[in-house]
C-alpha cells in the first residue's frame, strides 16, 4: 500500500476504474456529475463583478450562475476545483514528482525556450478551451466523462469533435518533429 | 462576489471529491503536457485508457444506481451545433495549452508555471463567453437542439443494449493500441516501480 502511494506513475486502469468508481460517488452519494468548468465561469463572473458590478448582473449568461443578490456561489463544484489542485500537489509530494515547468520539452522543440511566447500560448490556448467548453456546454469532465458514461447524446458529440480537432491541430502545429518527440 | 453554500456537508464532499481525483489524475501522468499532446499526436494513449476505463466502469455503477434506486441522472442538453463548434475549439485549445480545464488545474498543483497562464486564459474565455450569450443564445444554441438526451431515450432501447458492446469496444481498443514506454517510463520525473 505504501509502495503504491509512492510510485509515481500509476496504470491508466488503475486511475480510469477510480475515476469511474470516483463517478458512483457522486452520482450516488451527492447527486452530482463530476465537471469543472463551470465554476470557472463563477469564478469570471466574481472576478469582473469588482470591476463592473452593474454589466455582471446585466449579462443573461452571468445571470444563470449568479444568486439573487449578485454575488457567486462557493458551492460543491469550486470546492471540487480547488480540491483538484490540491489533490494533484500532494500526489505529486507523495510521489517525489513534482516539477517546476516553464516550457514543455515539445513546445520548446517548436518554438524555442521562451517562457514568454509560452505563457502567451498557454493564455490563448486557455481562452479558446474555456469559450469552446462554455459553448458546448461542458469540458472533458462534464461531458466526455460524466456525460459519456450517462451515454448522452451531446457528450459523445462534443467527444467525437473535441479529440479529431485536437488531433489535427497537434499536427499542424507540432508536426512530425513533436510526434518523434513525444514517443521518445 | 462568493457566497459560500450554507450546506457545510456539500462543500466537503466538493473538497474530497476534488482530492481524490487531483489524485487520481497525477498519478496517471494526465496533468503533464506531454502525456496529453502526446495523446493528440497519437504517440501515447494514456488519455484514452484512462478516459475510457472511467467511462465503461463510470457507465456500469451510474445505470445500475439509477434503475435500482432511482438515483437521478445529469444529462447535458444536445444543442448540438453547439457541441459540435464548442468541441472543436475546445480541441484547438487543447492542443495550444496541453491541458483540458481539470487536468490544467492538477498541472498547478504539480508544478506547471505555464498552466497558470491557461488558468487565467480560461477565465478571459470564460468572460468573453458571457458576452457573446446573448447572440448565441439566439443564433447557435436553438440550432439541432434535442433537449437533454441519452443514446438510450433516443433508440428507445435499454441502456445495457450500449453499455456492453462498450466494454468490449474498450477491451478491444486497449489490446490494439501500441503500448510500449508510456508516461513516467518516458523521461518524466519520479520513480516507477513497476511498469503498467
Amino acid at each position: 500500500m505504501i509502495r503504491l502511494l509512492k510510485q509515481s506513475r500509476w496504470s491508466p486502469y488503475l486511475v480510469g476504474t477510480g475515476v469511474g468508481v470516483l463517478s458512483w460517488v457522486t452520482f450516488g452519494l451527492m447527486h452530482k456529475a463530476l465537471g469543472t468548468s463551470t465554476s470557472l465561469v463563477s469564478m469570471a463572473g466574481a472576478i469582473e463583478s469588482v470591476v463592473a458590478p452593474e454589466h455582471v448582473k446585466n449579462n443573461a449568461y452571468y445571470t444563470k450562475t449568479m444568486l439573487a443578490d449578485g454575488k457567486f456561489f462557493l458551492d460543491w463544484q469550486m470546492m471540487l476545483v480547488i480540491g483538484l489542485v490540491l489533490g494533484a500537489m500532494i500526489s505529486a509530494w507523495l510521489s517525489r514528482s513534482f516539477k517546476v515547468e516553464h516550457v514543455p520539452d515539445i513546445w520548446a522543440a517548436r518554438f524555442g525556450p521562451s517562457r514568454a511566447l509560452r505563457y502567451a500560448g498557454a493564455f490563448v490556448g486557455g481562452v479558446l478551451l474555456l469559450f469552446g467548453a462554455r459553448l458546448a456546454d461542458g469540458c472533458t469532465s462534464g461531458h466526455a466523462i460524466s456525460g459519456s458514461l450517462q451515454l448522452a447524446i451531446s457528450s459523445w458529440v462534443f467527444f467525437a469533435c473535441f479529440f479529431a480537432a485536437g488531433i489535427a491541430t497537434a499536427l499542424l502545429v507540432y508536426g512530425k518533429a513533436g510526434r518523434r518527440n513525444a514517443q521518445g | 462576489m462568493l457566497k459560500a453554500d450554507p450546506n457545510i456537508l456539500n462543500l466537503v464532499y466538493g473538497l474530497l471529491t476534488g482530492l481524490v481525483f487531483g489524485f487520481l489524475l497525477q498519478r496517471a501522468t494526465v496533468t503533464r503536457f506531454r502525456t496529453i499532446v502526446g495523446q493528440l499526436l497519437w504517440a501515447d494513449h494514456t488519455v484514452l485508457r484512462t478516459m475510457f476505463t472511467a467511462v465503461v466502469v463510470g457507465a456500469i455503477g451510474v445505470y445500475a444506481m439509477h434503475q435500482m434506486w432511482d438515483v437521478p441522472l445529469h444529462i447535458k442538453p444536445a444543442t448540438l451545433l453547439a457541441n459540435v463548434i464548442g468541441g472543436v475549439i475546445f480541441g484547438i485549445g487543447m492542443a495550444i495549452l496541453g491541458y483540458c480545464p481539470g487536468t490544467g488545474l492538477g498541472a498547478i498543483g504539480e508544478g506547471s508555471r505555464h498552466a497558470i497562464f491557461g488558468f487565467v486564459g480560461m477565465l478571459v474565455g470564460a468572460a468573453i463567453y458571457a458576452e457573446a450569450y446573448p447572440w448565441i443564445s439566439t443564433n447557435i444554441l436553438p440550432v439541432a437542439n434535442l433537449g437533454k438526451v441519452t443514446i438510450p431515450d433516443q433508440t428507445g432501447l435499454s441502456p445495457w443494449f450500449f453499455i456492453v458492446p462498450l466494454i468490449g469496444i474498450a477491451l478491444i481498443v486497449f489490446a490494439v493500441l501500441p503500448g510500449r514506454r508510456e508516461g513516467a517510463d518516458r523521461g518524466l520525473p519520479g520513480k516507477t516501480l513497476a511498469p503498467a
